[in-house]
């Protein structure tokens, strides 16, 4: 059987001539690795290609893709890279007919470092890699069974340590808004550590990433805090499901909750212009 | 043809020697990634390393040195600038002592230019008034 690294390769080789470029990891300099463009015109790239640790793809994706609408790009993308993608062309991100998707399939390792519950992809029509089954978060477990004024206790203890780095609002790839929320100082205060309010910034992030986040655990991994931040997300997604029977990135035709869809007509735009 | 590339290199902020990504397309960067398995910031990075993307191109950066003419600053050569620092560091020196200057370092500068400071400061002009920023 051929490994996963071989497979990603000749399916990376079978779409370029077909593509402007195919994004994946390339190992960099001292073994350090980025997400990369592969082109045709380089293909001696592909010897550098690598599958971990990964990468905010889709952010980068959204990237490009601003810079270039019309590109024809395909993807390397994990189960929830591939959710992250889903949702940001179900919130007009990206246009999907341009985007291809090459489906990558977690392995018990990866999708345990994660805590996963969805390691696998379910959109991409080409695939690499056996699909396995989900695995316990534990972290979000305990938190989960604790008692209100416990849970209340820890987040305010955990949100205490933040830095302010922006760092989680930065990498995640459902933060699209041009502007946003957090830089405005009537909600969030600048210059001081700890906030005086730390619950603030990080409760406003959690109620706009409502049905938006597909736990792929960026902002978790970013945290130089390492606040747990995918459990809070993870949390809420339980909500969701049981609100609004709604999953971000599952179904592709399925509508997100909060998106509310107007008649055509003139609108005056109010509040910050998101 | 779409050129993206992220370009590994260290946070010119602080001495922590945090490892960052430069985002560049089409040759104009355009933003800033962690890298995660580098073995001093572990994918993370602070506020300032999240941003050092915004100063390269920034209209406000300093490219040229400025001497202040008649309450304005003015453009200037470098020979002009660095002829203007060195006549009045003498001065100072000779009317008032090697101890009445102080000379402030920086982290954003590599290790060799804050040892040629330090030098610069003990050697040439005679004091041990040295110190850096991250102090301030």
């Amino acid at each position: 059987m051929t490994d996963r690294l071989t497979s990603l390769r000749e399916a990376i080789e079978a779409v370029l001539p077909n593509v402007d470029g195919v994004l994946a990891l390339r190992i960099g300099p001292g073994g350090i690795s980025a997400s990369h463009l592969f082109s045709k015109e380089h293909p001696e790239d592909l010897a550098k290609l690598a599958l971990w640790p990964k990468e905010p793809v889709p952010d980068t994706l959204k990237i490009i893709l601003r810079a270039h609408p019309d590109a024809k790009l395909a993807i390397v993308c994990r189960g929830c890279e591939e959710r992250g993608i889903v949702e940001m062309f179900k919130h007009a991100q990206l246009n999907l007919d341009n985007v291809t998707l090459i489906g990558l399939q977690c392995e018990q390792a990866e999708a345990e470092f994660c805590r996963c519950a969805k390691p696998f992809t379910v959109h991409s029509k080409t695939t690499v890699g056996q699909s396995i089954k989900g695995v316990p978060d534990p972290v979000t477990e305990k938190i989960a069974a604790m008692s209100q004024p416990e849970r209340l206790a820890f987040w305010k203890q955990e949100f205490e340590h933040c830095i302010k780095c922006y760092g989680c609002r930065t990498i995640c790839p459902q933060c699209f808004c041009n502007v946003c929320t957090l830089e405005d100082e009537k909600w969030v205060e600048t210059g001081r550590l700890p906030m005086a309010n730390p619950s603030m910034y990080h409760l406003i992030r959690a109620m706009h990433m409502t049905a938006k986040c597909v736990a792929c655990r960026e902002c978790e991994e970013t945290c130089p805090a390492d606040i747990p931040l995918a459990v809070q997300f993870r949390l809420m997604a339980r909500d969701v499901k049981e609100l609004f029977n709604y999953e971000a990135g599952a179904v592709m035709d399925q509508k997100p909750p909060q998106l509310l869809v107007l008649e055509e007509g003139d609108y005056e735009r109010s509040g910050l212009p998101h | 043809m779409i050129e993206y590339e992220n370009v590994l290199t260290t946070c010119p902020y602080c001495g922590t020697g945090c490892a960052l990504h430069l985002q560049v397309l089409d040759q104009k960067l355009v933003g800033v990634l962690p890298a995660k398995n580098h073995v001093i910031s572990e994918g993370g990075l602070c506020i300032k390393g999240w941003n050092v993307h915004a100063f390269v191109n920034h209209p406000d950066r300093l490219k040229k040195p400025l001497i202040r003419k008649n309450g304005k600053l003015e453009e200037a050569t470098w020979d002009e600038a660095l002829k203007l620092v060195a006549d009045k560091l003498g001065e100072i020196k000779a009317q008032s002592g090697p101890d009445s200057i102080a000379f402030l370092s920086s982290a954003k500068c590599t290790n060799e230019e804050n040892y040629l400071l330090q030098k610069f400061a003990r050697a040439v002009i005679g004091t041990n008034n040295i110190d850096h920023c991250a102090r301030l």
